[in-house]
């Protein structure tokens, strides 16, 4: 990074594509270019030539203007401050350019992610003794990020050697030197409160493991239904419409993650503001801390320049990567890869590439997997396990799923969230359409809800998935031929699974009550629809018709209790039972009376 | 760079002039064109190097030939002039008079290409908009600052709505209407007729400015008509703290015109010939939309975009749609059984009416009447389909309720006159009636103490 910068000359401008003339520049550099100072990347050298993507607009901008060459890749600062902030597609903090420039975001404004004069206080590792062996990854000490957020100061990928000097517990600003390590050469290299990080690698850890427990988003039809594992890589393909943008921050909002990295990828500004809003407001359901204090904004929104679009889920990847090796468990919501896959259409349209499918460029799916991959459960180097779980959300146009970016995402995850236009028609939310989605986890998920919560998790899912299935079928009967065709049971049927849907899988982002169910509160509801389903077949069964189950105030009773009590007032929802008790009772007892009657 | 004259076009076509060896010509720069009448055109650089730039001639190429063709680079970007005389006039996409009076004469000029908005900067908007339509207030309400597009077909009565609402629209105990910029691109003489007498017999025409470019125009300008547009609402709402609603039509025939420059560009199509970037360009416009932190002024956007064969899933609409943050469909069924305003309910949506309703705002209930209305009607929708089937005589009575509800709901509810301005409270009530058809205990989604306050006994 010390290299001394060449300077060269623009040649060609083709909107977001410059062509300069600059000897050796690298692929992947980072460039300044013209007047303005615009940020671009090399991304294809020819001869002398280089073709730089740049993150601005290039309006103005003239053949025969200077370029400079900066010698490293697009990086990232990763050190304490990044909670809590809101950054740019390439890591400009938005809310300080903002103060600099007004409303408007002013081309080629260059302000750091970190701010340099807050000071942080700084405890050094009290296991670390001068001389000791260091290593990538090791925690030399920690700085109190957030009430909640311990910032584990890590060793640098690639550094290696001994320590040489550490500094006391005290204040620093994240430029101060912390420790020293004299490498294997002798070399003393100076290492700070924070560090760069080049976007388009992954960081390294010791090992990869295995996802081992579910992540709690405290939505029921997540949870329940379609579960998602720390460490795991899932995406929500929906039309427009269908509420992907409310699924994803109801993640960011309850899920039981330590660090929720949100990157706006291509989308709309104003719902950006509606997390940075309500955030500071919001209450995390676990620290009881303020929402904002876990999360971390990359916001690239459509009218923002379209290459940065690409860069900005890099630049969210390797944050996120940074808190994983501090032991963390992170999310990373990228809302929406679509756009970040037009991103890429987009440039590689302008440089001239065949396109294969729908314009996209060949390397369409092995980019998207590659995304995907950075996310896992690791073994970091010294902090224990960490994992990133990475959740994208995906616009199909028309909604058509057999589009080349859905389709290549849902080869590569194991999640798969499909929503359902229909169901968002009717108002059925969140609209997870439970015949398209799947679980790769389903297994691993019951492990932890029998040992936790109930060890008829399983056997309930199934129940209700199966009553699901038995309703796509029998509506298509119904369709033809009107529901007179029905038998009692198969009525019972249809009543179940609505029950199902009504009482257990639609729940309001909106409604203070419902919008966070605890895994208690999930079982208890499915157990409480389940139960009433059987308790009413087996009267059915008797012979009891059909209408006179419908007709039970319970029916509505049950449908309003995911709002009427809270995750802590579980023994409330319990209760419920004795009433489907005693009411089924009650009609079983009058039928045999009455049947006793008849046959005398 | 002095302004000189250059005479070097080595090609025309489609709305492109290719000049060559013209050295340090700035990107997106304006330029003029002079032809072999004399005739003066303008034009934009899209793409430049010393060997060759490239021109977006807004009058097409038509009839140029490259002996006699002059070029002459202006050395700034399009830009507009801005005064608080604007209002009340008449502009074409370049933002010169088509009124026939005088050019603005003031020393402020924006370029139309604007810049991004600063998503820190922004405020969320949550200002409920009574428009005085029952389909969108009560069931997809607007807010101050919103973008909300009408999704219609040809034919449809959309360019009536978008009158009516311009007309109506206010903020809920607040007299001061909107300024209203109306951008047209591609429209009909008779259509931009229309407009003009509404906004004369209505008399909101000297809050409006016009930016007119009619189906015989050059389509070429239709692709800086929106920007042009918006540069002027963005200096009414953030220079002079005006509330601003941007009525553009039809975003259709701006997205065509997009794909005939692109088309003749070379570049790579996606979808049905539209190029890669519709997406990233139709954002730049809508994004333009919004509210800014201490600022007074907001821009709320209604666009109507119409799809081609009433298909939703045409890249523009579609396209559109994940944009916006909502979109009003009207329906060609409902329109054809003489019900106005025809807004298909189904798949409309607002996703700013969350925080603009409620207590505070409108009433307590609002929302779950929202979300009560919607799930019956969607059942309704089955139990319709089912009766096309198997007859209505055959269906139970429990189904028969929801028959009777979704006719009612029609024609009362969506129904109503072109003059007709309803109250948010009104409108609530009615849907109050038409819910108190089914018995309490159906009414899932609304509390206990909504039911005890609102539901009407029947007889």
């Amino acid at each position: 990074m010390t290299e001394k910068s060449r300077v060269g000359v623009i040649r060609d401008i083709n909107g977001p594509i410059v062509t300069i003339e600059l000897p050796g520049a690298r692929s992947g550099e980072l460039v300044k270019i013209g007047e303005l100072g615009l940020f671009g990347e090399v991304i294809i050298l020819r001869g002398s030539r280089a073709l730089v993507q740049t993150y601005e607009s290039t309006d103005g901008l003239r053949p025969g203007e200077p370029a400079r060459g900066l010698g490293w890749p697009l990086s990232v600062e990763l050190g304490p401050g990044l909670l809590g902030g809101i950054f740019d597609g390439v890591q400009r903090p938005l809310e300080r350019i903002a103060a600099q420039s007004g409303d408007y975001i002013r081309r080629g404004i260059s302000i750091a992610a970190l701010d340099r004069a807050r000071e942080w206080d700084f405890t050094p590792n009290p296991d670390l003794e001068l001389g000791a062996p260091i290593s990538a990854g090791l925690v030399l000490g920690t700085v109190p990020e957030t009430p909640t957020i311990t910032h584990r100061i890590l060793v640098p990928p690639g550094v290696e050697g001994e320590l040489e000097e550490i500094a006391p517990a005290g204040a620093y600003d994240i430029e101060s030197v912390i420790a020293r390590v004299r490498d294997r050469r002798g070399v003393s290299h100076r290492l700070r409160l924070y560090h760069r990080w080049p976007v388009r690698h992954a960081r390294p850890y010791a090992r990869r493991d295995d996802g081992v427990v579910p992540l709690i988003t405290g939505q029921r039809v997540i949870d329940t239904f379609f579960p998602q594992i720390k460490g795991g890589k899932g995406a929500v393909p929906g039309p427009f419409g269908a509420g992907k943008t409310v699924v994803q921050q109801q993640i960011a909002r309850w899920s039981n993650a330590d660090i929720v990295v949100y990157v706006g990828c291509g989308e709309r500004g104003n719902e950006l503001v509606d997390v940075l809003e309500t955030f500071p407001q919001l209450d995390d359901p676990y620290s009881g801390r303020k929402l904002m204090e876990r999360t971390l904004l990359v916001a690239n929104t459509s009218n923002m320049p379209v290459v940065a679009r690409e860069a900005s889920v890099y630049v969210g990847l390797s944050m996120a990567e940074y808190y994983r090796d501090m032991g963390y468990d992170v999310v990373m919501l990228a809302d929406s890869t679509s756009r970040w896959a037009e991103a890429l259409r987009e440039v590689s349209g302008r440089l001239g590439q065949m396109p294969v499918e729908e314009g996209y460029p060949a390397y369409l799916a092995s980019r998207l997997a590659a995304v995907y991959e950075r996310a896992g459960r690791v073994e970091t180097f010294g902090a224990g396990s960490g994992s990133v779980t990475l959740i994208g959300a995906v616009s199909p146009p028309g909604g058509d799923f057999s589009e080349p970016v859905t389709s290549h995402t849902k080869e590569i995850i194991e999640t798969f969230w499909a929503l359902s236009k229909e169901l968002a028609d009717a108002r059925h939310y969140p609209s997870i359409d439970w015949v398209t989605s799947f679980s790769g986890h389903v297994k691993t998920a019951a492990e932890w809800w029998h040992k936790e919560i109930d060890p008829d998790w399983l056997k309930r899912r199934t129940d209700a998935l199966a009553l699901l299935a038995r309703d796509a079928e029998l509506s298509r009967i119904v369709n033809l031929v009107g529901p007179e065709a029905l038998s009692d049971a198969q009525r019972w049927e249809l009543e179940g699974a609505a029950l199902i849907k009504e009482a257990v899988l639609q729940q309001s982002a909106l409604d203070p009550v419902d919008t966070f169910c605890s895994p208690a509160k999930q079982y208890a509801l499915l157990d409480l629809a389940i139960t009433l389903y059987k308790r009413g077949a087996a009267l059915i069964e008797l012979g009891v018709p059909v209408t006179e189950l419908q007709d039970l105030p319970l029916l509505a009773r049950l449908r309003r209790l995911k709002s009427l009590y809270s995750s802590e007032q579980i023994e409330q929802i319990r209760a419920f039972r004795h009433d489907i008790d005693q009411a089924m009772e009650a009609i079983r007892i009058e039928y045999t009376k009455q049947n006793a009657l008849d046959t005398q | 760079m002095s302004i000189k004259e250059y005479r070097a076009a080595i090609e025309a076509r489609g709305g492109l002039l290719v000049v060559k060896q013209i050295p340090n010509v700035a990107f997106g720069d304006r330029v003029r064109i002079e032809d072999h009448a004399g005739r003066i055109r303008n034009g934009q650089v899209i793409r430049t190097s010393d060997e060759e730039v490239l021109i977006l001639v807004f009058e097409g190429t038509e009839d140029l030939d490259l002996e006699n063709t002059w070029v002459r680079f202006l050395d700034e970007p399009v830009v507009i002039a801005l005064s608080p005389e604007i209002l009340g006039r008449e502009f074409n996409g370049l933002g010169e008079p088509r009124d026939g009076r005088p050019p603005l004469l003031s020393n402020l000029r924006r370029p139309v290409g604007g810049s991004a908005l600063n998503p820190a900067a922004r405020t969320y908007p949550r200002e409920f908009i009574q428009t005085g339509i029952s389909t969108i207030d009560g069931l997809n309400s607007l807010v101050r600052g919103q973008k909300l597009p009408i999704f219609s077909g040809s034919g449809l009565p959309h360019n009536r709505l978008a009158a009516q609402i311009v007309r109506q629209a206010r903020l809920k105990d607040e007299d001061s209407g909107f300024s209203v910029v109306f951008a047209a691109m591609g429209v009909s003489y008779a259509d931009a007729r229309f407009f003009r007498e509404e906004f004369a017999s209505s008399g909101v025409l000297r809050n409006v400015v016009m930016f007119i470019n009619l189906a015989d125009d050059p389509p070429v300008e239709r692709l800086t008509l929106p920007r042009t547009a918006l540069t002027a609402a963005e200096y009414l709402a953030f220079d002079l703290d005006r509330h601003v609603l941007v009525v553009m039509t039809d975003m259709t025939y701006y997205a065509e015109a997009l794909r005939e420059v692109a088309t003749a560009k070379g570049d790579v199509p996606a979808r049905k010939g539209y190029p890669g970037y519709l997406y990233s360009d139709l954002a730049e416009i809508y994004e333009r939309c919004g509210r800014i932190h201490e600022r007074h002024g907001s821009i709320t956007m209604m666009p109507v975009v119409s799809m081609p064969s009433d298909d939703i899933t045409h890249p523009i609409p579609d396209l559109t749609g994940y944009i916006t943050e909502g979109q009003i469909v009207l329906s060609r069924e409902l329109h054809n059984q003489g019900i106005y305003p025809p807004v298909h309910i189904s798949p409309s949506l607002s996703r700013l009416m969350k925080d603009g309703i409620g207590k505070d705002d409108t009433r307590e209930d609002h929302p779950r009447v929202a979300s009560q209305i919607y799930s019956l009607y969607a059942r309704a929708q089955e139990t319709r389909n089912l009766a096309s089937i198997i007859g209505a005589d055959e269906l139970s009575e429990r189904d028969r309720r929801y028959l009777h509800f979704a006719d009612a709901f029609d024609q009362r509810f969506v129904g109503q006159g072109e003059t007709e301005d309803r109250s948010i409270e009104a409108t609530l009530e009615l849907a109050w009636e038409l819910m108190s058809l089914f018995p309490r205990d159906m009414l899932s989604r609304m509390k206990e103490s909504d039911l005890a306050k609102y539901y009407k006994e029947g007889d």
